[in-house]
C-alpha cells in the first residue's frame, strides 16, 4: 500500500479555478487499488470547493451507484468543517482532477481520514480569515454550522462571506480533527442527498444525457465473442427504415445509426449478418458449455499453488480415520444492474473527445479511450454520471463497455453519437462472475475439524485484469482463503486454468461463491461429527474475541439459535448459520427457510456486520439490505448458462433475479467492534447463501453443493 | 397521432407500433420513466395509463391515443402521488434509484385504487424488480402511504 501525505492544498487561484470567487482546497487520497494487485496506486486529488453563497461542492473521488457515497463523503467533510451535509453539492471528480476507482468496498474507508482534513483544513482557514477581518485572536473564534462566530463581541459571518477572504490563506499544517465523542453528524443517519430526486424521476443516469446534435445507436453482437460481421445481407433495406442514418460493420458488432433510439434498435435488429471467424483476445469456443466447463474444472489435475496453510493437513489427513470429500460449484452470474449501459461519445472542434458514461474507474476509461480514438489521455473529458446499479458491471472490461464502439461511431459520422446497449446486447457482452469450483477434504476430531484441505479450480478476475498470478489472486479464492476458524491443520490451494468467457467481478467477488463452499462443507463436517453446527463455529472460534462476539450477536438478534426444525403458521422450517470475512469487516448470517411447492422459501435473514466503525448506520443497514437480497438472489435462481458458446438467457425472462415476493425480512445489528473500518457495500452478501443452504440441509436432510437451487427438487 | 401526457395533448410523428417508453422518452424528453428490459419483466418503465400501473416498454403507442397517460415527472400533482413520494423519502427507499420511478407510480396506482390495501394487496400490486433489493423499504413506504 502507498502511503501519501493527504495534507489539503489551496488551489483557489489556479488555472480554471481562479476568479471563481470560492474557497478551493484538494487534497490527496491514498488510493486502494484493492483489485490491482501489484499495480502502482496513483495518488489522487479530490476538490472542495466553498462558494459565496455558503453552500459547498465536492467533487467526489468515488462513483455514486446507489451505496450512499457521496452522503458519508458530505457528512465526513461536514463535520470538520462545520457545514450541515445537506449544504453540499457532491459530484464525481474528473480524472486525474480526484477520480479514484469505486470498488472492493474501499471508498469510506480510504476516504476517511483524508477527507477529515479536508474539511478540518478550510474550516481552519475561514477561521483565519475572520480573524483577520475582526482583529481578533483566532483561538477567541468558534464555529457553528455555516458559520464563524466571535463570542467575546457577538460577531457572526457566514462562510461563504469569509470564502474570497480564505483563499489568500495559507492551508494549515497541523490541524485538530475532532473528538469522535464530539460527532454531530458521523455515525448518525444523515439522509441521503439524492434520495428525493430518486423518488420522483429528476435523478438522471447516463441514459439519460443527451447533447446537441446527436445521434442514436443500436447494435447486434456476435452471437459469440471472436467472430465479426463479414456483411449485412439486407444492409439496403435496412438503410432505407425510418430514421437510419447509416449501418456500421464494427469489430465483433453491427450498428445502426438513426435520429431515434427506437428506430436504430427495429433497423439492427432487421439486419441479416453474415458472421465469419475474426480476432479477438479471448474467442468463445463454439463448443463451449458451462456444464461441461465445471466438469473440467472438478477433474482438474493440474499442479497447485498453495495459497494459505496452517500445521501439515496432508500428514493429518493420512493418518485420519475417516476423510469427508466433497466437491462445490457455484455458476456464472451476470450483473443485472437495471440501467441498460450506455454511452455518448462527442468530438469537439479542438480534437478532444467528451464521453458521458457509467464507470466505476474514471482514470482507467479515460486512458483506454484515448487509445481507442488516438488521443491523448488528456484530450479525453470523462463525465461519470451516477449508476443505475453496478455490481461490478462498470469497470473496464473491454469487450463489455460500449465506449469503444460509441468512438467508432461517433467518428464513422462525424456527429456526437449516444449508443445504448439493449439488455439482450448487455446479457451477450457482460463480464460474469467466474463459475467457480472447490474441492474439499477433512478430518474430524471430537470437537471440530483437525484438518482441512481446499483446492480451488480456475481463475479469478483479478489475475484476467491485473495479471495476478495464481496463488496471490484473492478473488480466485477469497472466502476460502481467509477464514479464521481454529484448524490446526490446513492447506488451501488453488489449481490455475483459465476461464474461456470473459470474467468480471461481481458483488463480494470470490467472497460472493466461496463462503457458500467453505461454509457448507463446515456444517458437513459437523454433521459428520455428530455437532451442532453453531456450537461448533462458537468453540472454533474460542480466543477470537470479535468473531465470537459476532456469532454471538446474530445468535441473540435471531432470538436464540435454534437447531433442528420447528413450525410456523403451519410450515415447517430451519435455520442455517454461516459466517465470512470480506472486504475489512467480519459478518455472520442466520437464515430461516421453508419448503413452498417444492422450492425453497426464505423467511427472515439476521445480519450482524462488523466494519469496525461506521459513518451513516441508515446507509450500511441499507447496504446490508441490499447485499442480502443480491445473496438471496443468487443463492435462490441466478444461473448464467453457456450452450454451444453463447448464454441461453439473454434477458430477465430466461435469467430471473430475486422477485419482491421472494424477499426475506432483514434484520440487522450492527457491530461497531473499534476494529480498523472495514467495507460495508459487498460484505453482507457472502454469509447468505451458505446460510440458506445449511438451512435447506436441516430441513429436507438434501446437501446442495451446487448453485442455484432452484436446479434442485426439493418436493 | 395524438397523445395526452401529464395534461398535455401533443401531436407525435412515430411509427404506430413504437413503445410507449420510446415515445416518452425521446418524443417528449421525460426521462424518469426507464428502460430497463424492454419485455415488461422489470417494470422500471412504468406509468400510468387512465391511472393503471401500465409497463409502456411492450405498449405500443397507438393503443394509447386518447387515454390519459401520468409519468413519474408529475406524480407529486395527486394527493396519493404526494403522499407516496414523501413516504418513499421517510424511508429513504431509493438506492441506485434507476427503478423507483416505476415503483413509485406502481404504488400511487395501488394506492389510488385501494387506499387501504391488504399485505396480498400489495405483494400483487408491487411486483417491479429491484437489483439493489429495496423490497422490505417498499413495502414499508407502501404501508405508511396507505396510513398517512
Amino acid at each position: 500500500m502507498q502511503k501519501l501525505t493527504s495534507r489539503p492544498m489551496n488551489v483557489s487561484r489556479r488555472g480554471f479555478l481562479a476568479g471563481s470567487g470560492a474557497l478551493v482546497l484538494s487534497t490527496a487520497l491514498p488510493a486502494r487499488m484493492v483489485r490491482a494487485q501489484g499495480a502502482e496506486a496513483p495518488a489522487v486529488q479530490t476538490l472542495l470547493e466553498l462558494r459565496p453563497d455558503g453552500t459547498a461542492l465536492l467533487r467526489s473521488p468515488f462513483v455514486e451507484g446507489g451505496q450512499g457515497i457521496f452522503t458519508a463523503m458530505a457528512q465526513i467533510v461536514g463535520e470538520e468543517l462545520d457545514l450541515a451535509p445537506e449544504q453540499f453539492t457532491v459530484e464525481v471528480a474528473a480524472p486525474g482532477a480526484g477520480a479514484a476507482l469505486t470498488g472492493g468496498s474501499a471508498s469510506t474507508r480510504s476516504g476517511y481520514e483524508p477527507m477529515r482534513q479536508l474539511g478540518a483544513a478550510a474550516r481552519a482557514m475561514l477561521m483565519e480569515a475572520a480573524a483577520q477581518q475582526w482583529d481578533v485572536d483566532v483561538a477567541e473564534l468558534t464555529t457553528e454550522p455555516g458559520a464563524v462566530l466571535h463570542d467575546a463581541t457577538g460577531r457572526r459571518a457566514p462562510y461563504g462571506d469569509l470564502a474570497a477572504a480564505a483563499m489568500d490563506l495559507p492551508v494549515p499544517t497541523d490541524m485538530t480533527l475532532r473528538d469522535p465523542s464530539e460527532f454531530r453528524w458521523i455515525k448518525t443517519s444523515v439522509p441521503r442527498i439524492d434520495v428525493r430526486a430518486k423518488s420522483t424521476g429528476a435523478a438522471k443516469y447516463a441514459i439519460d444525457q443527451e447533447v446537441e446534435n446527436m445521434l442514436l445507436a443500436a447494435v447486434q453482437h456476435a452471437p459469440r465473442l471472436g467472430l465479426t460481421p463479414a456483411s449485412v445481407t439486407n444492409q439496403s433495406d435496412i438503410e432505407a427504415m425510418r430514421g437510419v442514418h447509416s449501418v456500421h460493420l464494427l469489430d465483433g458488432a453491427v450498428a445502426v445509426v438513426a435520429d431515434k433510439f427506437w428506430q436504430a434498435r427495429r433497423a439492427v435488429e432487421a439486419a441479416e449478418v453474415e458472421w465469419t471467424e475474426g480476432t479477438a483476445e479471448w474467442p468463445m469456443p463454439a463448443d463451449f458449455s458451462s456444464s461441461a466447463f465445471r466438469d473440467t474444472l472438478a477433474d482438474a489435475a493440474g499442479d497447485a499453488v498453495e495459497i494459505e496453510a496452517t500445521g501439515d493437513a496432508a500428514a493429518a489427513l493420512a493418518e485420519a480415520g475417516t476423510v469427508v470429500e466433497a466437491v462445490y460449484d457455484a455458476p456464472f452470474v451476470v450483473h443485472g444492474q437495471l440501467e441498460p449501459p450506455s454511452t455518448i461519445a462527442r468530438f469537439n472542434d479542438d480534437g478532444s473527445l467528451e464521453l458521458w458514461m457509467p464507470n466505476q474507474s474514471p482514470g482507467q476509461f479515460q486512458a483506454a479511450a484515448a487509445e481507442a480514438a488516438g488521443l491523448e489521455p488528456a484530450q479525453v473529458r470523462i463525465h461519470s454520471q451516477s449508476l443505475g446499479g453496478f455490481f461490478g458491471r462498470h469497470f473496464l472490461y473491454r469487450t463489455a463497455n460500449p465506449f469503444p464502439q460509441a468512438i467508432a461511431l461517433a467518428q464513422a459520422t462525424g456527429r456526437p453519437v449516444k449508443l445504448i446497449w439493449t439488455r439482450e446486447e448487455d446479457f451477450l457482452r457482460d463480464a460474469p462472475r467466474p463459475l467457480g469450483v472447490a474441492r474439499f477434504r477433512a478430518a474430524m476430531g471430537p470437537e471440530g475439524p483437525v484438518a482441512l484441505e481446499a483446492t480451488v479450480i480456475g481463475e479469478g478476475p483479478t489475475q484476467r485484469w491485473y495479471g495476478a498470478p495464481p496463488g496471490n489472486d484473492a478473488s480466485a479464492s477469497e472466502g476460502i482463503s481467509g477464514k479464521s476458524y481454529a484448524i490446526e491443520n490446513t492447506l488451501v490451494q488453488q489449481v490455475p486454468l483459465p476461464n474461456p468467457a470473459v470474467i468480471g467481478y461481481w458483488r463480494a467477488v470470490g467472497h460472493s461463491m466461496h463462503d457458500f463452499m467453505y461454509e457448507g462443507f463446515l456444517d458437513e463436517l459437523a454433521a459428520a461429527g455428530g455437532l451442532d453446527p453453531y456450537e461448533m463455529r462458537l468453540s472454533m472460534l474460542s480466543g477470537n474475541d470479535r468473531l465470537h462476539t459476532l456469532l454471538t450477536r446474530v445468535g441473540a438478534l435471531s432470538g436464540g439459535w435454534q437447531p433442528g426444525t420447528y413450525e410456523v403458521d403451519g410450515t415447517t422450517r430451519a435455520r442455517g448459520v454461516a459466517m465470512a470475512s470480506p472486504f475489512g469487516s467480519e459478518a455472520a448470517a442466520i437464515a430461516e427457510v421453508s419448503i413452498d411447492g417444492g422450492e425453497v422459501r426464505v423467511h427472515q435473514v439476521w445480519v450482524a456486520l462488523d466494519p469496525g466503525q461506521i459513518v451513516n448506520p441508515a446507509v450500511v443497514e441499507a447496504q446490508v439490505q441490499s447485499a442480502v437480497a443480491l445473496g438471496v438472489s443468487q443463492t435462490l435462481v441466478e444461473e448464467l448458462v453457456y450452450e454451444d458458446g453463447e448464454p441461453t438467457a439473454r434477458n430477465f425472462d430466461m435469467y430471473p433475479i430475486l422477485r419482491p415476493d421472494q424477499m426475506p425480512e432483514v434484520h440487522v445489528d450492527i457491530v461497531e467492534s473499534g476494529a480498523a473500518m472495514g467495507g460495508v457495500g459487498e460484505p453482507g452478501l457472502p454469509a447468505v447463501g451458505p446460510a440458506i443452504v445449511n438451512a435447506v440441509a436441516v430441513l429436507t436432510g438434501q446437501r446442495v453443493r451446487s448453485l442455484p437451487l432452484s436446479k434442485h427438487n426439493f418436493g | 397521432m395524438q397523445l395526452t401526457v401529464n395534461g398535455t395533448t401533443r401531436d407525435v410523428d412515430v411509427e404506430p407500433d413504437t413503445p410507449l417508453l420510446w415515445v416518452i422518452r425521446e418524443e417528449l424528453g421525460l426521462t424518469g420513466t426507464k428502460y430497463g428490459c424492454g419485455i415488461a419483466a422489470c417494470g422500471a418503465c412504468t406509468v400510468l395509463v387512465d391511472g393503471y400501473a401500465t409497463r409502456s416498454c411492450v405498449t405500443p403507442a397507438d393503443s394509447v391515443e386518447g387515454a390519459e397517460i401520468r409519468t413519474i415527472e408529475t406524480v407529486e400533482e395527486t394527493e396519493t402521488g404526494r403522499k407516496v413520494v414523501e413516504a418513499w423519502v421517510d424511508h429513504q427507499v431509493p438506492q441506485c434509484g434507476y427503478c423507483q420511478s416505476g415503483q413509485v407510480l406502481a404504488a400511487t396506482a395501488l394506492l389510488t385504487e385501494t387506499p387501504n390495501p391488504t399485505d396480498a394487496d400489495i405483494e400483487g400490486a408491487m411486483s417491479n424488480l429491484c437489483r439493489c433489493g429495496t423490497y422490505n423499504k417498499i413495502r414499508a413506504a407502501v404501508r405508511s402511504a396507505s396510513e398517512a
